[in-house]
């Protein structure tokens, strides 16, 4: 008879922490998903801008996803990267202008061709590329990117893009 | 069922229903608080006190507030500050109460590290209380979204850059902090709730814990004296108060804090009616703007020293320089390996080695505030940020060979 009863508690209490275990884990998977981005937020991730505005060594800031995008066109004095986008005989450096380190804004100096970081000291070449020994530990990244024609869209993967992702040229 | 008698007062009344009598015992009048202490003893119930004006005056600052990134900056700058009437003193008193309430935990802290209140028996006074400060730092840090101003924003962006984790690159769960691409409406509303309802329930629970883990083990005193409470008690129960090295909780000791508090209160007023701005960066009063980042990023003065040890190391070291010196100050009753419990002055090196953590914390924090440009500033905040990191290694050592302290001193 005890052992019986014994038995039996046993099973309620599994069976109990059974069913509020899976709903623990499925209010958890609710609350997971509520901080998730909204669709509308997704939605609105793509921009298209025009680069035949550009001049060269002038920095255009425009918005994409909420983050600031630096579209530098390169005079001929500027050191080549396989990290340009080459439209016709212009090259240009696009990319997301937030450093790499915390996510400030890079102010760019005209005289000096450098993107300089007030937050940490950071300092990016005309490529893009991050002075070693500071803080950020890479290049600015270049957001997805389709030509189409003079323009670029923003948020849609292109060939080009897919060919510098393959050669590890950004993330 | 308890036997229930017609109660001659709402006292008896209440006492029969839920114990009043013996709560009043157990937690005021025959609390017992050594005699042998100074008005350092008394930062929690200041501290206790600044956290209830927070609350009050947070209540009146929620009937105007909007957490909506159009309508914030507004809400508060224009609506509360010029429209609502004395909606500016709210304003004085929630923004000074939040600068002062760390330097009251600070102060408090570094207390109970000089007199070794952390050691035998009131190691958990210590981890609730360092759990007490990390809640307080992210309703600090919630806070400090809400007005939506450009610190606001590059805060929010720079902190949850944070969680990327340096060379993990999860900048999905930055996402998903965010619940956007960037700080946004999504990320306000969210921060908003956190400040206003979860941190504070964690905070209230943790106020709770903290008194409870002092009932047992009983607050130190200035020599870290071993006092046998119930032969103490028993002496100040039979009148011989004078003799007795303990005074009650409740009105006694209550009556030692209420003094340290009117003083308090008084620097406290000065500065909400007259020194508020050093409570309020000049650039938050712009709003926030995506687009461009101020000339230079500096958190509030109370988070400057860890702030400085990330800053002069790569991404991925510096982040976990910057882990460390979060969670190091928990293990100090663990590292600390003398069986002394003294105050720092009768512990040999142990009061050069609390200076030199004093002296390099307030180093970090003044290179936290400069500029990154200059290298010689960057140098020493290097130096700083090195011997912080060094200072938990070299307390196990002194520490281990401290030498006993005779008792019955």
């Amino acid at each position: 008879m005890e052992e019986e009863k014994k038995g039996r508690r046993d099973f309620l209490g599994m069976a109990l922490g059974a069913c509020a275990a899976v709903g623990g884990v499925g209010a958890l998977y609710a609350a997971k998903r509520t901080w998730d981005p909204l669709p509308s937020v997704k939605a609105a991730g793509f921009t298209t801008i025009d680069l035949s505005a550009a001049k060269p060594n002038e920095l255009v800031v425009e918005k994409w996803r909420g983050k600031p995008i630096f579209v530098l066109k390169k005079t001929p004095e500027m050191k080549e990267n396989p990290r340009d986008i080459v439209i016709g005989s212009d090259r240009f450096l696009v990319t997301i202008g937030l450093c790499t380190h915390l996510g400030c804004i890079p102010a760019y100096q005209k005289d000096n061709l450098l993107f300089f970081c007030a937050c940490h000291g950071g300092k990016f070449d005309t490529s893009g590329i991050n002075e070693p020994g500071l803080p950020p530990p890479s290049p600015l990244e270049i957001p997805p990117f389709k030509i189409d024609g003079t323009k670029l869209v923003l948020g849609e993967e292109g060939p080009e893009y897919k060919a510098m992702l393959a050669a590890g040229i950004t993330v | 069922m308890a036997h229930f008698e017609k109660a001659n007062s709402l006292n008896e009344w209440l006492d029969q229903r839920i114990g009043l009598n013996t709560l009043k015992r157990v937690l005021n009048t025959e609390y017992w608080i050594p005699k042998d202490i100074n008005f350092l003893w008394a930062m929690g119930m200041v501290l206790a006190a600044t956290f209830g004006l927070l609350v009050i005056s947070g209540i009146f600052l929620l009937m105007y507030y909007k957490p909506d990134t159009n309508l914030a900056f507004d809400s508060v700058n224009y609506t509360i500050m010029s429209e609502v009437g004395y909606g500016w003193l709210w304003r004085h008193i929630h923004g000074v109460g939040a600068s002062i309430v760390f330097l009251i935990i600070y102060i408090h802290m570094f207390t109970g590290i000089y007199y070794g209140s952390y050691k035998r028996g009131r190691e958990l006074i210590w981890l609730s209380g360092m759990a007490l400060f990390v809640a307080f730092s992210a309703e600090a840090f919630s806070g400090y979204m809400l007005p939506w101003g450009q610190m606001s924003y590059w805060a929010g962006m720079v902190i949850t850059n944070l969680f990327s984790g340096g060379s993990l690159e999860a900048y999905g769960l930055v996402e998903w902090i965010r619940g956007d691409y960037v700080p946004g409406d999504a990320f306000l509303t969210r921060f908003f709730m956190l400040h206003v309802l979860l941190i504070p329930l964690v905070i209230i629970g943790l106020i709770v814990l903290h008194f409870g883990t002092l009932r047992l083990p009983h607050v130190n005193n200035q020599e870290g004296a071993d006092i046998d409470f119930e032969e103490a008690a028993a002496l100040y129960k039979a009148g011989k108060k004078k003799e007795s090295k303990v005074i009650p909780f409740s009105p006694v000791f209550l009556s030692k804090d209420v003094f340290v508090m009117g003083v308090y209160f008084i620097l406290f007023f000065y500065l909400v009616f007259y020194n508020f701005d050093f409570a309020m960066d000049p650039v938050n009063f712009d709003p926030a703007d995506g687009l461009k980042t101020p000339a230079h990023i500096y958190p509030e003065w109370y988070f400057l020293w860890s702030y400085e040890i990330l800053r002069p190391f790569g991404k991925d070291a510096g982040l976990i320089a910057f882990g460390i010196a979060q969670i190091a100050l928990f293990f100090l009753p663990f590292i600390d390996r003398s069986p002394n419990v003294a105050p720092a002055h009768k512990r040999g090196l142990f009061v050069v080695w609390f200076w030199v953590l004093v002296i390099d914390m307030i180093v970090l924090t003044a290179m936290g505030k400069l500029p990154p440009t200059d290298p010689t500033f960057a140098l020493i905040g290097q130096i700083a940020a090195w011997t912080f990191l060094a200072l938990g290694p070299v307390l196990v050592l002194i520490t281990m060979f401290e030498k006993k302290i005779g008792k019955g001193v």
